[in-house]
C-alpha cells in the first residue's frame, strides 16, 4: 500500500531476485507462467480445506512410506521369530511379519513410523471421501469440473486399493484373513475367477508369492498412478480456478480471495504441517492394527470380530447380508452371492459416482459453467440422492460389523441381517423423501427470513398487553447472498410428442422420459421460488413500519439467542 | 402444470449486487505493540518447535525401547514410552511449526482481498479453428484416411503389442488343473489334534466338544527326522484340510442317505473351511449343534449333514467320513467326498469329476 511508486527492479528485494530470475528465465522461460500464477486467487471457506486434509495425508504416507520400505522385508520364506517380542519367541512365520514385528519392537521409532502410515491412510481416504460428498453436495462437480471429479472418482478408487494392499502387508492373521476373503472373491468371477486367482498367488493359496506382488503394487504402481492423477487434479484445480460460495461481490464471473504468494502458499503449507503434527499425535497416542496381536497367518485360525480397515467396511457388509445364491451351468459355478457383493456393488458405487454429473447434465440440459457452489437445500433432489447413496453406504457399513453390534448391544445377530437386508432397499428411498422435503422446509424458511426478517430475540409489549417478537431486516449482504444463491425454477415445457401430421415424432420415447425426469428433478415434490423484487420491497416498507418504535435496535444489532448473548449474521 | 410454471416465469434478482464488504483492520494492523507481540508469539512456536525436534533426538538415544508408561497398579496395559515420546515431540513441533505459519499468513500478511476474473475454460473460437484446420491438415498430409491398409495393418500391429504383455503374464502361476479337487486327507490317514499332533481317540472327546483337527501328515517325519511336510506347502495344504471334530448325542443326528456310518459314536468330521469365502470356521454353539463362520455368518447345521442355515453360504459344509484304526484312533476313510473351500469358477466340473472317482 505505498503511496508513490518504484519501479520493481529498484527495491532491495527487486535487485537481489533480479539475477536468479533473470537467469532462470533464460533457460525455462517461466515468467510468463509465473505472471499468471504466483499471485493467483484461492477464495476461502473451511470446507475447501477437506481436499488439503487428503492431499497433505498423501504427503505423509509418502515420507512414512519411504522410511518403511528400508526395514520391511516382503517374503514369504519360513523363519523363526527371535526377535525381541517375547510371546512370539520360537514361532514359525514368514519374514515378513518377522519384519513387522521388528519395526514395531526393534527399529527405534518403528511403531511410530508404521502407525503414522497406518493413520495417515485411514485419515487420506477419510478426507477424500468427504471432499467428495462436499463436492457432491454443492455441485461443484458441474461444468467445466466433470472430468476433474472423475480423476477424483479414481483418486479414491485407488486410494482404497492402497489401502487394501498395504494393510495386507505385514501377513499376520489378520491382513492373512483379509487376502482369504479377498481371494473367495476372485474366485467367484464367473469362468476365469479360478484362474485368475492362481495367477495373483502364484498357485494354490496363500502361496509364497502374494505378499511380494503386493508389495510392488503397494509402493510402485500405485503410488506412481496417484501422484499422477493428484497433478492432473491440481492443474485443472489452477486451470478452473476454485468454486466460491455466493456473496457480496462474489459472482460466476470472478474469484475473490488471498492470493497464492504469500498468503494461500503459507495458510496451506502451514496446514501441511498441522495434518503431519495431528497424525504424529495420534500415532504417539492410539495403537493402530497392532500385528502383534494375533500371531502369524495361519489359514485354520481366525478370530471373531476380524473386520477389514473401515473404508473396506461397506463391501464386506454387503458380502455378510447378501442371501445364498449361487448357479451351475455347464460344469461352470457362478457363485453369485460371493461376486455380487463383492465385486458388483463396488463396481455399482464407483459406476453411479461416475455417471451422475453427465446423468444430471442429460435431466437438465445446463450448458453453462457454473463456479458458484449451491447450497444443498436449494437442489432438493441432488440432495436427497446424495443421501439416499449415504444411507446405503450407511446400511452396508453397518452389516460389516453385524457381530459386533450384535454383541455389544445384545442384539440378534440374524435380525440385524434381516434387517438390512430390506433396509438396503427401502432406508434409501425413505432417506431421499425425507431429506428433499427438509430442503423443501429450509428454501421456505429462508423465504420467511427474507420478507418478514429475522427473529431478533427483542419482546415487544403492546400498549393494550400483548407480547410479540419484534423481528428485523436482514443484512444487506446477508439478503444478497441468499437470493443470489438461488436460481429461479426452470420452464419445463412438454415436448412436442407429434408433428403435424399427428405421426409420433422421431425419439418421442426418449423425450417423454427426459421430460419426466427433468419434472421430477426441478418439481419432484414442491417448488418454492425466491421472493421477487416486488415482495422484498413489500418486506422493506413492512419492517420499516415494525421499526417505527420507541426503542431504538441500533445499527450494528443483530439479534439476541434465547439467553440473550448478542448474535452475529 | 405449464399455467402454474408460467407464474413461475424467471425475473432478476430482488437484491442488487452490494459489491465486496469494506477491509477490515485487524490489531496488527493499526497497533505497532500488538504487531510485535504476535511477531514474538510466532517467532517463539518456531523456537519451542525447534527444542522439542533436539527433544525427540533426546529421547531416541536416551529411552529404553521397552520401557512402559502407564502401567496400571496390577502391571497389566502400559505405553511404550519411546513411541509416546517420539510421537508427542514430533508431533507437537510440527503443530507448532504449522500453527505460526498460518498465524503469520492470518495475522501480519497483507490481507486485501483480490478480484481475479474467470475466463470460460473452452478457448476462442479462433483457437479452435485453428486448432481444427491443424487437426485437418495433419490427416490430409498423412493419408490416414486414404490409405487404409496401411493404417489397419498399423493398427492390428499395435493391438498385437499388448499380445506378449499378456502372454508374458502366463507364468504367474500354474494353471489350476484339479488341484482344488483334492486335499491331502488319504484312507486310513489319522486326524490329529491342532495344537499338539497327537491322535485322537473317540472317548477324548466328549458330547458337545468340539475339536480343531488336522491330516496327521503334517506332523509326520520321516526317516532322518526332518517333517515330511514343510514351509508353504503345509499352509497350502491347511487351508484345505483343516477340520472340526464334533461330538453330539447319536440319536441328535440325522445323517444323509449312505452316510449313515461316517461318524463313530456321534463324533462327526467337518471341513473346517467355509464354503462361502473360506474362512475358518471356530463358532459352536452347542445346544443347537449349529457352527457358525466369524467372517461373514454364515450358519451351518452339523446335525444336519452341514445343512446351510443362515447367512451368505450357499453349500453345506463338506464332511470327511470318519473310521477307527486298530489302535482305536479317528482315522479318515478317504478324502473328502464333497470340495471344500469357497466356490471357484468351474468347481461344478470338478465336483463331477469328484463324484465318478469316489464312485
Amino acid at each position: 500500500m505505498s503511496q508513490t511508486y518504484t519501479p520493481v527492479e529498484q527495491t532491495s528485494t527487486g535487485k537481489k531476485l533480479a539475477g536468479p530470475v533473470g537467469w532462470l528465465d533464460d533457460r525455462l522461460g517461466l515468467a510468463g507462467a509465473g505472471k499468471k500464477n504466483l499471485r493467483k486467487v484461492f477464495p476461502e471457506h473451511w470446507s475447501f480445506m477437506l481436499g488439503e486434509v487428503a492431499l497433505w495425508s498423501f504427503v505423509v504416507l509418502l515420507i512414512t512410506g519411504v522410511f518403511l520400505t528400508l526395514w520391511f522385508d516382503p517374503s514369504m520364506a519360513e523363519t523363526t521369530y527371535t526377535g525381541s517380542y517375547r510371546p512370539l519367541n520360537g514361532v514359525e512365520m514368514s519374514v515378513a511379519y518377522a519384519s513387522s514385528l521388528d519395526i514395531s519392537f526393534d527399529i527405534r521409532g518403528g511403531l511410530l513410523l508404521r502407525q503414522m502410515h497406518h493413520w495417515a491412510a485411514h485419515l487420506f481416504i477419510a478426507a477424500m471421501m468427504v471432499h467428495m460428498l462436499r463436492v457432491f453436495f454443492t455441485g461443484a462437480y458441474r461444468k467445466p469440473r466433470e472430468l476433474n471429479w472423475l480423476i477424483g472418482l479414481g483418486l479414491l478408487m485407488l486410494g482404497i486399493l492402497a489401502g487394501f494392499s498395504g494393510y495386507s502387508l505385514p501377513d499376520d492373521l489378520l491382513s492373512g484373513t483379509g487376502l482369504r476373503i479377498a481371494d473367495g472373491m476372485i474366485k467367484s468371477i464367473p469362468l476365469i475367477g479360478t484362474h485368475v486367482s492362481f495367477f495373483l498367488f502364484g498357485g494354490e493359496f496363500p502361496g509364497d508369492q502374494i505378499i511380494g506382488r503386493l508389495y510392488m503394487v503397494h509402493i510402485l504402481l500405485i503410488p506412481a498412478l496417484l501422484l499422477g492423477l493428484i497433478a492432473a487434479h491440481m492443474l485443472l484445480l489452477v486451470y478452473h480456478k476454485h468454486t466460491q460460495w455466493p456473496g457480496p461481490g462474489r459472482t460466476n464471473e470472478n474469484v475473490v480471495g488471498y492470493p497464492a504468494l504469500p498468503v494461500y502458499i503459507a495458510k496451506a503449507g502451514g496446514f501441511f504441517f498441522i495434518v503431519f503434527g495431528v497424525i504424529a499425535v495420534m500415532a504417539a497416542t492410539f495403537t493402530v492394527n497392532g500385528v502383534w496381536i494375533y500371531g502369524p497367518y495361519n489359514p485354520a485360525e481366525v478370530t471373531a470380530g476380524s473386520q477389514p480397515d473401515w473404508y473396506m467396511g461397506f463391501a464386506e457388509g454387503a458380502l455378510r447380508i447378501f442371501p445364498p445364491l449361487e448357479w451351475s451351468w455347464f460344469g461352470s459355478t457362478w457363485a453369485m452371492s460371493v461376486f455380487i457383493p463383492g465385486l458388483g456393488f463396488l463396481g455399482l458405487l464407483f459406476v453411479a459416482l461416475g455417471a451422475w454429473p453427465f446423468i444430471e447434465r442429460a435431466i437438465t440440459r445446463d450448458q453453462r459453467e457454473h463456479h458458484l457452489l449451491e447450497r444443498p437445500r436449494n437442489a432438493p433432489t441432488r440432495t436427497g440422492l446424495g443421501v439416499a447413496g449415504m444411507t446405503w453406504f450407511g446400511l452396508l457399513w453397518i452389516g460389516g460389523g453385524n457381530d459386533v453390534i450384535a454383541l455389544k448391544f445384545g442384539l440378534d445377530l440374524n435380525a440385524i441381517t434381516w434387517f438390512l437386508r430390506v433396509g438396503i432397499f427401502v432406508g434409501p428411498v425413505v432417506a431421499f423423501l425425507i431429506t428433499r422435503r427438509i430442503c423443501i422446509s429450509l428454501q421456505r424458511k429462508d423465504n420467511e427470513v427474507l420478507t418478514h426478517g429475522y427473529e431478533t430475540g427483542v419482546i415487544d409489549r403492546s400498549p393494550d398487553g400483548g407480547y410479540s417478537e419484534r423481528h428485523a431486516a436482514m443484512p444487506l449482504a446477508k439478503q444478497y447472498a441468499l437470493t443470489a444463491a438461488k436460481e429461479r425454477p426452470k420452464q419445463i415445457e412438454a415436448p412436442e410428442l407429434v408433428d403435424e401430421n399427428g405421426v409420433d415424432a422421431p425419439r418421442s420415447r426418449r423425450e417423454r422420459l427426459r421430460h419426466r425426469l427433468r419434472r421430477f428433478y426441478y418439481y419432484g415434490a414442491a417448488v418454492v421460488d425466491k421472493p421477487t423484487a416486488e415482495d422484498m420491497a413489500h418486506a422493506e416498507e413492512h419492517l420499516r413500519g415494525s421499526n417505527e418504535h420507541p426503542v431504538e435496535l441500533g445499527e450494528d444489532f443483530q439479534g439476541v439467542s434465547e439467553t440473550g448473548v448478542p448474535r452475529v449474521h | 402444470m405449464t399455467q402454474e410454471l408460467e407464474k413461475t416465469a424467471p425475473v432478476g434478482d430482488p437484491i442488487a449486487d452490494p459489491g465486496l464488504p469494506e477491509h477490515q483492520y485487524r490489531p496488527q494492523d493499526v497497533d505497532a505493540a500488538q504487531e510485535k507481540r504476535t511477531e514474538r508469539q510466532i517467532a517463539a512456536m518456531f523456537g519451542v518447535a525447534t527444542l522439542l525436534l533436539l527433544g525427540f533426538c533426546v529421547a531416541y538415544f536416551t529411552i529404553d525401547q521397552d520401557a512402559l508408561i502407564f502401567v496400571d497398579g496390577a502391571g497389566n496395559g502400559g505405553w511404550s514410552a519411546m513411541n509416546f515420546t517420539l510421537g508427542l515431540t514430533l508431533g507437537a513441533a510440527l503443530l507448532l511449526i504449522g500453527t505460526g505459519i498460518i498465524q503469520w499468513a492470518k495475522k501480519l500478511m497483507g490481507d486485501h482481498e483480490i478480484i481475479e476474473m474467470r475466463h470460460p475454460a473452452r478457448s476462442s473460437d479462433d483457437d479452435r479453428t485453428a486448432v481444427m484446420a491443424d487437426i485437418n491438415a495433419g490427416i490430409e498430409e498423412s493419408g490416414i484416411g486414404r490409405r487404409p491398409l496401411i493404417r489397419n495393418s498399423l493398427l492390428g500391429a499395435l493391438g498385437a503389442m499388448g499380445l506378449p504383455a499378456i502372454v508374458m503374464l502366463r507364468d504367474l502361476g500354474p494353471l489350476p488343473g484339479d488341484k482344488l479337487m483334492h486335499t491331502v486327507w488319504q484312507p486310513g490317514m489319522r486326524v490329529v489334534n491342532d495344537v499338539s499332533g497327537q491322535p485322537i481317540r473317540p472317548s477324548d472327546i466328549e458330547v458337545g466338544q468340539l475339536v480343531n483337527g488336522q491330516p496327521a501328515i503334517f506332523y509326520e517325519t520321516d526317516d532322518e527326522g526332518h517333517p515330511v511336510m514343510h514351509g508353504h506347502d503345509v499352509l497350502n495344504a491347511k487351508a484345505k484340510a483343516a477340520v472340526i471334530l464334533v461330538r453330539m448325542r447319536p440319536e441328535d443326528i440325522t445323517p444323509a442317505e449312505g452316510r449313515e456310518n461316517w461318524g463313530i459314536d456321534g463324533i462327526l468330521c467337518y471341513s473346517k473351511i467355509c464354503t462361502h469365502v473360506g474362512c475358518p470356521i471356530s463358532l459352536w454353539e452347542q445346544q443347537t449343534h449349529h457352527l457358525l463362520c466369524p467372517c461373514h455368518q454364515s450358519t451351518f447345521d452339523l446335525a444336519d449333514n452341514g445343512k446351510v442355515i443362515f447367512g451368505p453360504a450357499f453349500r453345506p459344509l463338506p464332511q470327511l467320513p470318519l473310521a477307527v484304526d486298530e489302535e482305536g484312533y479317528l482315522v479318515a476313510v478317504s478324502d473328502f467326498p464333497e470340495i471344500v473351500g469357497p466356490s471357484y469358477s468351474f468347481l461344478d466340473r470338478d465336483q463331477k469329476k469328484l463324484d465318478e472317482e469316489m464312485a
